[in-house]
């Protein structure tokens, strides 16, 4: 079976990180790879590049890996992060304009159904419009 | 001196001025942040300034063009903020940018690569009181002003010019960065990444300014 679409949550907040990932887990079921990466280098409320490339690296999968964030930083350090990556992972990795929550599990509920990265984009970003 | 001495001790001597100014400002730079932002600036300013002077033996080990790539990299993995990815695009691109043989000329090639990085990191232009509203018309500063050939003239020229963009910020309503969410209440108060972005720039012509100074005397 093709592997589904890794999600990543990335927030200033360490808790609200893993908060919604714990959601996002519990919505799309086991067979949808979620990490998170909250919080800056010291611990505090901020985004960290490191951290981000990790989290993509760890639900990698060939489907390709959408981004989820929420505020200013966490976006320009999601965009390094990505350029960071590996040059064949790079092109399959896409940061969602969308809500964060609402955004991750809409985009991972379309993620366990086996849609493709532009399908879960799309399905994270219409959110709103619905 | 050989040049490619000269010029590593003159990187040490910036990077310690920049390092020391942000220290020193941090209090500063994080309540310009709180009126406008989530007064972080100088915190995670303060952490890239850590992390530079931790590194910096390390970083006046090689030569200019890689020690700025390097101390990029650490910018952009110790800050947290969207100042890091920014400041650190800035001078790893400067890095890649910095001129094998050096003129007035050259050296201006290289900033404007590094200012052209912040603008297409942050997807940003003057006039969205960000760190481009100091950046773009000192670097333009400093290259009509070098073009006449005095390297002390560019650099005051660059500072007046840095000075002025600065206040410029002011009344400016942001729409790109942190500051853009609190729209009008923006507005009276100058931007802290232009701030920070200034501060740099008068530390890096300090330590030039001054070792000029010293070479005429001696």
């Amino acid at each position: 079976m093709k592997s589904s679409v890794g999600i990543v949550i990335v927030s200033h907040s360490p808790d609200v990180a893993r908060g919604t990932a714990e959601m996002v887990r519990q919505m799309a079921g086991a067979e949808v790879q979620v990490a998170w990466a909250g919080g800056n280098p010291a611990g505090g409320l901020g985004t960290d590049v490191t951290k981000i490339v990790a989290a993509v690296n760890s639900v990698w999968s060939p489907s390709g890996v959408a981004v989820f964030i929420d505020l200013g930083g966490a976006e320009t350090n999601s965009e390094m992060a990505i350029e960071m990556l590996d040059a064949s992972r790079r092109e399959r990795v896409v940061i969602c304009n969308a809500p964060l929550v609402e955004g991750a599990i809409m985009g991972a509920a379309e993620a366990a159904a086996g849609s493709d990265l532009q399908q879960v984009r799309r399905a994270a970003e219409e959110f709103l419009r619905t | 001196m050989s040049t490619v001495a000269r010029d590593t001790a003159a990187f040490a001597s910036c990077l310690h001025a920049v390092c020391g100014a942000l220290q020193a400002s941090e209090a500063e730079l994080s309540a310009l942040d709180r009126a406008i932002g989530d007064g972080d600036h100088g915190a995670n300013l303060n952490r890239a300034a850590q992390a530079l002077i931790e590194a910096s033996e390390e970083l006046s080990a090689l030569p200019v063009s890689l020690a700025l790539e390097r101390a990029g990299m650490l910018v952009v993995t110790s800050v947290g903020g969207a100042s890091g990815p920014l400041y650190g695009s800035m001078l790893i691109a400067l890095g890649r940018a910095w001129p094998a043989l050096r003129s007035a000329e050259t050296v201006a090639d290289a900033l404007d690569q590094a200012v052209d990085a912040v603008r297409k990191r942050g997807r940003s232009t003057v006039g969205e009181k960000t760190m481009l509203d100091v950046l773009v018309p000192a670097v333009r500063a400093f290259r009509l002003s070098a073009a006449s050939g005095d390297l002390g003239e560019a650099l005051q020229s660059m500072l007046s010019a840095a000075d002025s963009g600065l206040a410029a910020t002011k009344p400016l309503r942001a729409t790109k960065g942190r500051a853009a969410y609190v729209g009008e209440r923006a507005i009276g108060h100058v931007d802290p990444g232009a701030a920070s972005a200034r501060l740099c720039l008068h530390a890096v012509a300090g330590v030039l300014l001054a070792s000029r100074r010293e070479e005429r005397l001696l």
